[in-house]
């Protein structure tokens, strides 16, 4: 059944590459132990070499030091670690600053720090999703211990500055955390370039297994371990190591060309051009330019995204929408929202991400269809008609 | 994995009826908002020997939900006197789709206020209600049971979001327990606004917000 299903909605999970799979198998079915010392049995020899060589691959690609990437569980777990990490690690309670628009496990790990009696700064964007530096440099305090700032927005795709806002905190010698889990392999990131202390990586949004992700951690920054248990990844991440998982993860990026990215871009911009050329009364949300190759999401006034995706669905496409009525808490897109788009904006919103399988066919076939759907919706609704509201 | 909707519900999200508006209207009411994410509009053509509604007409924006609950409340009003019409609850309209998911309840709520509200329209336009009643707080508040909380999908006076009502020299304050610089604030402010300023002896309609 899946066959016939166009699937973009590859920023909330790829479809895992058969070559990360067979990458992963022999971790599970002969080579299964646990990472041992040097001192030990074989198995746990080669399962540690394997955990390393993984570790070796995913840091390389970022310009990083082996040891200074720790596994997670996902870019949850990242988020978490480095923001209470490194917020629970000093002699008192310090400041932090995020953005407005941060993924939930940014902007809600910041919330608890509140209650637990941090301060904390959000920092609000443009109609286009660009931070405002002029507000974050306004905003850093004698006690500012870290700012986190997302390199591209999980929704609309904006990009963020971060050379800019990285160069700025080290010199004000205040450490600065980036999710990149929509950014990377598919926007580069040299950290012997950039003074960038802490990153969040995932293996998820590109064609990697799910549950495996990464945190880089500058040598020298200090955190405090979260969980407690055993000595794993340099002591800061208790529990038995993911090695398929970190295997597979590496394979993920070694997949990940210069040629797929550019290929995703124009995906994207084809769909966007499309759409703006066959549908009226369209948004773009965020930047034209400055934007993640594989994002392209357009608010279609006077119709709300629950029923343009059930309609989607029911016609064998998977997209995903900013709307109250889609998410189970009822709540608008607090991203479009922050850009100041307002609750119609936001309920009418859709969101397409492409991947390695996405074709230009299926652009195609989307924009025909959301065409249709969104023609036959606005026939129904009472919004932008004449003599209407 | 099967859909949380009935196959009812779909059946009329896909192929809703009666659509449309109807010329000159004898009632029209508009409930909910862009802001909440549902809005659903009724027209009425009411036969004014029978008292029947002899033609309804319905648009809708929001969900599918709120798309068949709209197309149902029209079929099972037709026809009907406008006093047995006002007694279509909630319930019978989402029984009468075969249930709704419980978080998409208040549509059902949404599209039976509407037919209430354009009811109680056309009985205004036609000298049906038997004096201009004065507006006091009972009067405000049951006109405020229309006002959706966003936040909760239930009314704002059900969710406690109205702290207090003034009503002085033909100026009705309301004052809500929101943040001005609330996501939804002033989207409810709009909606209070809307629903207390047609009243006859009112002359402003004063928002305030938590301090």
């Amino acid at each position: 059944m899946s066959k016939d299903i166009v699937y973009l909605d590859n920023s909330a999970v790829t479809r895992i590459d058969e070559k990360v799979l067979d990458a992963i198998k022999p971790y599970y079915f002969d080579d299964y132990a646990v990472a041992t010392s040097e001192f030990a049995y074989t198995m746990g020899i080669e399962a540690k070499e394997a955990l390393e060589n993984a570790r070796n691959t995913i840091s390389d690609s970022i310009g990083a030091k082996s040891e200074e990437l720790i596994f997670t569980s996902g870019a949850t777990e990242s988020n978490n670690l480095a923001l209470k990490g490194v917020m629970y690690n000093q002699d008192k309670k310090g400041h932090l600053i995020v953005s407005d628009i941060e993924n939930f496990s940014v902007l809600n790990t910041a919330k608890t720090l509140e209650r637990e009696g941090y301060e904390v700064s959000y920092i609000s964007v443009d109609e286009k999703g660009k931070i405002d530096f002029e507000e974050l440099k306004e905003e850093i305090r004698a006690n500012t211990i870290l700012v986190s700032i997302q390199h591209a927005n999980q929704e609309i795709g904006t990009l963020q500055d971060i050379n800019k806002i990285a160069e700025y905190l080290h010199e004000k010698d205040i450490l600065f955390h980036t999710d990149a889990t929509h950014t990377f392999q598919r926007i580069p990131i040299d950290v012997s370039k950039t003074p960038i202390d802490l990153i969040t990586v995932a293996a998820h949004t590109i064609h990697g297994p799910r549950g495996i992700g990464g945190l880089y951690k500058r040598k020298g920054v200090k955190i405090k371990k979260l969980m407690d248990g055993g000595f794993q990844e340099n002591n800061l991440r208790a529990g038995i190591e993911n090695i398929p998982g970190a295997v597979g993860f590496a394979k993920a990026v070694e997949l990940i060309t210069e040629e797929e990215n550019s290929r995703l871009k124009e995906l994207r911009d084809y769909l966007i051009d499309k759409v703006e050329e066959e549908v009226e009364d369209v948004t773009l949300n965020g930047s034209r330019e400055d934007r993640i190759p594989q994002n392209a999401n357009i608010t279609f006034h006077y119709v709300e995204g629950e029923s343009i995706t059930l309609h989607l669905d029911m016609r064998g496409f998977a997209v995903s929408t900013g709307s109250a009525c889609f998410s189970k808490s009822l709540e608008a897109s607090h991203v479009i929202l922050g850009i100041g788009g307002d609750h119609e904006r936001a309920h009418g919103s859709i969101r397409f991400t492409f991947s390695r399988y996405n074709t230009k066919e299926d652009v195609e076939k989307i924009v025909e269809a959301v065409k249709d759907v969104v023609n036959n919706l606005r026939e129904i609704s009472p919004l932008g008609k004449k003599g209407s509201e | 994995m099967s859909s949380p909707y009935s196959d009812k519900v779909i059946e009329y999200f896909q192929n809703p009826k009666n659509v449309g508006e109807i010329e000159n209207p004898d009632g029209i009411a508009k409930e909910g908002s862009p802001a909440c994410g549902d809005m659903v509009q009724l027209h009425l053509k009411v036969d004014e020997d029978t008292q029947k509604i002899e033609d309804i007409k319905f648009r809708s924006y929001g969900c599918a939900s709120n798309i068949a609950t709209g197309s149902i409340i029209t079929e099972m009003a037709k026809g009907r006197s406008i006093d047995k019409a006002k007694e279509i609850t909630w319930q019978q309209a989402a029984d009468e789709l075969g249930g709704l998911p419980a978080v998409k309840n208040h549509c059902s709520v949404l599209a039976v206020d509407a037919l209430k509200e354009a009811i109680r329209d056309y009985e205004e336009k036609h000298g049906l209600v038997e004096e201009q009643v004065s507006t006091t707080i009972e009067v405000a508040k049951e006109r405020l049971k229309h006002v959706m909380n966003p936040i909760h999908g239930l009314d704002v006076l059900k969710t406690n979001l109205v702290e207090d009502i003034e009503i002085k020299d033909k100026v009705i304050t309301v004052t809500v327990d929101l943040a001005e610089d609330h996501q939804f604030a002033s989207a409810v402010k709009e909606d209070i606004k809307e629903k207390l300023e047609p009243r006859w002896d009112i002359e402003e309609v004063v928002v305030k917000y938590r301090e």
